[in-house]
């Protein structure tokens, strides 16, 4: 089955995306040809436990993977199809070219905004320094920017708050100046990192709507990583779901919702709690835990904690990575044996 | 029965300033708090970061000494103390009946010990012989699901969900009438909430748990607990039985946080209501109702006056000038 958005142009294209993180104790394959595009005015949900590699695979678009991890395969293309379309992973991390995409091209949210933020300049500085980068504004149009980069995020009084110290500022104002910040080189293509994971409820509410006003604003390529199943519902368009550093599948939103193909998905959605359950509400579990990265099972990745293991066939082999662009499931059941 | 009755709960943090360390104003973290657990029952606390919740939790451990107000805590015999005002030596001999689960289980278990001395601990300390002990230990292990050969390892051979388990366990040692769990699932993965969330229930069934459950995780709280109180800028806005709470809530900070919470299904998508402006400081808490600023159905009188924690049906209680006369919305199963 295609995507019915073929249209929307492909604005970023990963490709059998290998990461490995060579360790005393063995080589850890984190990610093992991980595939998918990113589309303008489209947002992707990544979805997964922790170890999935939701946060290398971000690390590694914007080239800030940390030391042992390394990039062993795969490709990673702006652009594709037009005469200018680059290889982020064929460029130097720290050349100015890939400076100028990191920030630039790319802007990245935190889930906690003080990872982008220095506690020792105003937001204001850090913002215009940001916006300096990625134009050549002089240092006063870089103030006006920065402060109409505060009004955009929904930031009450930015010409007040451009002095503030994020210290000065609560969790919530914060992840907006964080947003702004993502903003400041004027991205198309955005990747939020679980940017709503340490806020409180309500204040999540407001910076879900901020991110998805902005998107449509922008026509921005989002790709937003999360564990939630419930961000997820409310904001994509398309979801894939990792498990142990592969995509296990990949779908429309309402489509994963309403029929998930691939058992860990299936297993994942009965095990969220919800808002609307019945009291003393059991929850469907999944055996076990997920596996070390460093010990990963041989065969599918999932079987061990599989209740549709197929003996012999999925404790053998790895079933076939998803088609990019396609809907569906890394899993035997979908492959006629 | 009542196993924890807490009347007028205050906890405020004195502001000093200037050269001679004036009080120049007090951060009222909880500002008059009361409610009660009966025996077998679970009560979530929820409400976003401070509102006061978890200092109320450490109150009422006495890791915190509150203001003032009381916490009539029932004793095997039918008699109550009064946990406010005993002095910590007093409180000594009656901390094996409240235990506590954390909300992280890599920094709450000794990496040092042996998870069946971690478990034994409680039961040590309070003199159980070694041979007891053991026969114990193996009890609580399969309690929480745990094979027997758990005992001899340390904790770092378990998963964040194991981990859980254990300090499950160690909680459960002493057979204590109150168990005080703060966050107990918000860091665990999605798959191992869910095996917690179920021990938990199973617990509650098997041994008749009282239960002060502290969280801000809506969904989770929906499934473990009998009744939620909410609590917003250090008071109580409204307790409820659970169900009741979800499906038509009397405070309109309780359908705000319901309305906030994005369900994990797209066909619902957008029907959320705007949640506007940020949770109130508490030390300076605007005028009458705190909720005020933010609450769509404000009048005057919220502006002037507080309104006070009332009882609007059996069980129901909460504190809006409005409760009588507005429609709230909830969220039904």
């Amino acid at each position: 089955m295609r995507l019915t958005l073929m249209a929307d142009e492909i604005a970023l294209a990963v490709r059998d995306l290998a990461v490995h993180f060579e360790m005393e104790q063995g080589v850890v394959r984190a990610l093992e040809g991980v595939s998918f595009d990113l589309r303008s005015g489209r947002t992707l949900g990544i979805v997964g436990e922790s170890g999935c590699g939701k946060s290398v695979t971000a690390r590694s678009i914007l080239r800030i993977l940390d030391r042992p991890g390394r990039v062993v395969g795969g490709s990673i293309v702006l652009d594709p199809g037009s005469s200018g379309s680059t290889d982020v992973l064929a460029l130097d991390p720290n050349a100015e070219r890939m400076r100028a995409i990191r920030g630039g091209r790319i802007g990245l949210i935190f889930q906690e905004p003080m990872t982008a933020l220095s506690v020792h300049y105003t937001v204001g500085n850090q913002i215009i320094e940001a916006v300096r980068q990625h134009s050549d504004l002089s240092k006063q149009s870089a103030r006006d920017r920065a402060i109409e980069l505060l009004r955009e995020v929904g930031i009450p009084r930015p010409e007040l708050r451009v002095d503030a110290y994020p210290f000065q500022l609560s969790g919530g104002l914060r992840q907006r100046v964080g947003i702004a910040m993502a903003l400041a080189g004027d991205p198309d293509i955005l990747i939020a990192d679980e940017p709503t994971t340490a806020l409180d409820v309500t204040t999540q509410a407001q910076v879900l709507d901020l991110l998805r006003r902005l998107q449509a604003e922008k026509g921005i390529a989002l790709m937003l990583i999360t564990h939630d199943m419930g961000v997820i519902a409310e904001m994509c368009d398309d979801v894939a779901v990792m498990y142990l550093g592969r995509i296990v599948e990949y779908a429309p939103v309402e489509t994963l919702f309403a029929a998930p193909r691939h058992p860990y998905t299936r297993a994942l959605l009965r095990a969220v709690p919800t808002i609307l359950a019945k009291p003393r509400q059991r929850l469907a579990t999944i055996g076990g835990a997920v596996p070390h990265p460093g010990a990963r099972p041989v065969g599918c990745p999932f079987h061990p904690r599989c209740s549709e293991v197929i003996e012999g066939r999925c404790t053998a082999a790895v079933p076939p990575p998803i088609p990019p662009g396609q809907a569906g499931a890394s899993c035997f059941l979908e492959v006629p044996g | 029965m009542n196993i924890l009755d807490v009347v007028d709960l205050k906890k405020h943090y004195p502001i000093h300033a200037g050269l001679l360390r004036r009080e120049i104003g007090r951060v009222r973290a909880v500002d008059g708090v009361s409610f009660h657990i009966a025996k077998g029952e679970t009560l979530a606390l929820v409400g976003e970061s401070g509102c006061g919740k978890t200092t109320v939790s450490r109150c009422i451990l006495r890791a915190l000494a509150p203001t003032s107000g009381s916490m009539h805590f029932s004793m095997a015999e039918g008699q109550s103390v009064d946990l406010a005002v005993l002095p910590k030596r007093a409180l000594r001999p009656l901390r094996r009946h409240m235990q506590m689960i954390f909300q992280d289980p890599y920094s709450s278990l000794n990496p040092r010990m042996m998870v069946g001395d971690i478990i034994a601990e409680p039961l040590k300390v309070n003199g159980v012989p070694a041979a007891e002990r053991n026969a114990r230990v193996l009890e609580l292990l399969e309690l929480v699901q745990m094979p027997a050969s758990a005992r001899s390892r340390f904790p770092h051979a378990f998963s964040g969900g194991q981990r859980q388990r254990i300090g499950i366990a160690r909680a459960l040692a002493l057979n204590p009438r109150l168990i005080v769990a703060d966050e107990p699932v918000s860091a665990l993965d999605v798959s191992v909430q869910a095996q917690i969330i179920n021990l938990l229930l199973d617990l509650q069934d098997r041994l008749g748990l009282s239960m002060l459950f502290v969280a801000h995780d809506l969904s989770v709280v929906r499934h473990v607990s009998d009744r939620v109180a909410v609590m917003y800028v250090g008071r109580i806005v409204e307790i409820a039985p659970t169900d009741a709470l979800y499906r038509n809530p009397r405070h309109p900070y309780t359908e705000t946080l319901l309305a906030a919470v994005p369900a994990p299904d797209p066909t619902l998508r957008g029907r959320r209501m705007k949640a506007t402006g940020e949770v109130a400081d508490p030390s300076r808490p605007p005028p009458g109702c705190a909720f005020h600023p933010r609450c769509p159905y404000a009048v005057e009188r919220c502006r002037l006056e507080r309104p006070e924690l009332t009882e609007i049906a059996p069980g129901r209680f909460t504190s809006c000038h409005r409760a009588g006369e507005i429609e709230l919305a909830g969220v039904t199963g």
